[in-house]
């Protein structure tokens, strides 16, 4: 690999020993011998097994619940449904004040989502517990669902959740997540050219090769050692503390190894149920989902909807950027008005547009709960900002990479949300791109710099 | 539930256990014998991630009956090394950078231990083939191709 020293040489000492050199990764021998432990690499005896009962429906009322004939199947052990958890009602954003609490462990007289958690089974094995999940009854009165962000927001549409009442998070700022710079009207009404095109994506499952899951020991000393693959230890720690209304002291999270996550291992979504599964029975508790639930329940990446308008100018600068930005949150909130926020903040993207607006909306529809996947928020917008910049660089006739050189942001800009830019490096990875790429652009724009303005 | 008993050679030593009849070799493995380098990804075929060698033969333990695997000979990721002498895979992994999270390693290891074992001078086609039954989702394969490919170099070199 080749390291180019030129760029920024002024900025850093060149005593880089590390970059550039082959490095052995610290966890990778275990790995090749097979000895690395995964959280469900332990074999304990008396280990009870977790199987949920899980909502048929997208959207429905739940009458009643007979546990009569799985209570009698052999094998098992404890029953649990929503009485017995203690705070049932969560959010995981809680602990950094994102409220309100609006989703339940297990469903109470609502379930939201094709998938949501009803009733939990514990049995001597998994598969006395997957028969016994069959035998529970639940009663339901199915109710219209809102499986679209149109739906979702149309006058009259069912409520998702009546925990917001209404069917989009409600921020501090309203209705949704608002950028305010310049004039964008006056922006629009001064552009060469106008361009409005709607941009649509579907969740994505992260597919990990392990799928998600924890192994619960109740200790001795009244301690639980939960053994999870969470990708958030402290989140997991935190909001078992609260859901169980136990001391965060009595639980012992070990993890760290996790067989693949790219952020869908950092929902809460078992733990909680598992150590009180343990602490109810004395037993430990293995809850591992099979790969039709990692698939199916574990939370995807949100379905985004964007609205982008840009007003351009013949010789290439954008003047004007309108956003509207739908995040699909699915039926509970977990991460996606984090994630909704944070692509309001992102939406000029790294370009210096003078006059933005931005509004970003979290929705909630009767999907399944989406969350957290590799830059969440912000992965769909660029996707959606880079094919408008090439529609726009066609429309006022210039080659894309030169529209981009025009548009770039550069150290000292102001970025729409009023953060200075600082550190920017987005023309020179474009020179380094148009040399390695063989996609020559004019003189001027090699001659560029991120650090300063010419002229 | 009725058990039944099963003998193996597994990595080169005598293994006799009861399993429930239907029991899959992978959890035999995992959870009588105790070899947990064998892998639980999907349990429905479709991952390698518990792919084992038996008789020298790629198969894939979570849809292979423990009761079928009387008398045969049994290959684990979890046998490879001798001591702290790596095989020329685990070795080539290691070095190559082909793990990242781990979990599709030692699937993806028996798979090409197969390939080499039958095919000690594979073409790039021969390690893509026999490697497509195995997903991994964090290294976009290329430096496992590598690493395999890099561990029949080795062998050649060794061998001559």
């Amino acid at each position: 690999m080749e390291l180019r020293k030129t760029y920024f040489a002024d900025e850093r000492k060149d005593d880089l020993k590390e970059i550039g050199q082959p490095r052995l990764r610290s966890d990778a021998l275990g790995h090749v011998t097979g000895t690395t432990t995964f959280f469900a690499d332990r074999n304990l005896p008396g280990l009870l097994h977790l199987k949920m009962v899980r909502s048929p429906h997208h959207h429905a009322r739940i009458r009643s619940i007979d546990l009569s004939e799985a209570e009698k199947h052999p094998g098992v052990v404890r029953i649990l449904t929503a009485a017995d958890v203690p705070h049932n009602v969560y959010t995981i954003l809680i602990l950094i004040q994102v409220g309100p609490e609006d989703e339940t462990v297990l469903a109470t007289d609502k379930v939201r989502w094709k998938g949501e958690a009803v009733v939990a089974i514990l049995a001597d094995s998994e598969r006395a517990a997957q028969e016994a999940a069959a035998k529970v009854k639940v009663d339901y009165e199915v109710l219209p669902a809102v499986l679209s962000i149109e739906e979702a927001l149309a006058p009259g549409a069912p409520i998702v959740n009546e925990y917001h009442g209404q069917n989009y998070y409600r921020y501090d700022s309203g209705e949704c997540r608002k950028v305010r710079y310049g004039d964008v009207e006056a922006g629009f009404a001064g552009a060469d050219h106008i361009l409005e095109q709607t941009y649509g994506s579907g969740p994505i499952e992260h597919a990990p090769t392990e799928t998600t899951g924890c192994i619960v020991v109740p200790e001795g000393s009244g301690r639980f050692t939960c053994y999870t693959n969470t990708q958030a230890m402290f989140f997991t720690l935190d909001n078992a503390s609260i859901i169980l209304q136990m001391d965060g002291a009595k639980l012992h999270m070990v993890g760290g190894t996790v067989g693949g996550g790219f952020g869908g291992k950092v929902d809460v979504t078992v733990e909680p149920i598992a150590i009180l599964g343990a602490k109810l029975t004395g037993r430990p508790v293995s809850f591992i989902y099979s790969r039709e639930e990692e698939m199916q329940i574990s939370s995807p990446r949100a379905a985004e909807k964007l609205v982008i308008k840009d007003g351009v100018m013949k010789d290439g600068r954008i003047v004007a950027r309108y956003v509207k930005a739908y995040i699909d949150a699915g039926a509970y909130s977990r991460h996606s008005p984090y994630g909704a926020q944070k692509s309001a903040a992102h939406f000029p993207g790294p370009y210096t547009v003078p006059n933005v607006w931005v509004d970003s909306y979290c929705v909630y529809t009767n999907r399944t709960p989406s969350s957290a996947m590799r830059g969440f928020g912000v992965t769909i917008g660029d996707f959606a900002l880079e094919v408008q910049m090439d529609k726009l660089a066609r429309l006022v006739g210039m080659d894309p990479l030169e529209f981009r050189f025009v548009n770039a942001y550069r150290d000292g800009d102001m970025k729409a949300h009023r953060q200075p830019t600082e550190g920017a490096a987005l023309i020179e990875c474009m020179q380094e791109a148009s040399r390695a790429a063989r996609w020559p652009v004019a003189e001027k724009y090699l001659a560029m710099s991120s650090a300063r303005r010419e002229g | 539930m009725t058990k039944v008993p099963v003998q193996f050679v597994l990595n080169g030593e005598e293994k006799a256990e009861f399993v429930e009849s239907g029991a899959t070799l992978l959890r035999a493995l995992r959870e009588k014998i105790g070899d947990t380098s064998v892998k639980a990804g999907c349990q429905q075929g479709t991952c390698g991630s518990c792919a084992v060698v038996v008789d020298g033969e790629l198969r894939l333990s979570c849809l292979t009956l423990a009761e079928r695997c009387g008398g045969c000979s049994i290959e684990t990721t979890g046998g490879l090394a001798h001591g702290e002498v790596l095989h020329p895979l685990q070795r080539a992994f290691n070095e190559g950078f082909a793990t990242q999270c781990g979990f599709c390693t030692p699937g993806m290891i028996m798979a090409a231990k197969a390939l080499l074992d039958r095919n000690p001078q594979p073409s790039r086609e021969d390690v893509v083939e026999a490697i497509s039954g195995n997903i991994c989702r964090c290294t976009g394969y290329e430096p496992i191709i590598q690493a395999i490919l890099a561990a029949a170099r080795a062998n050649s070199l060794s061998a001559a």
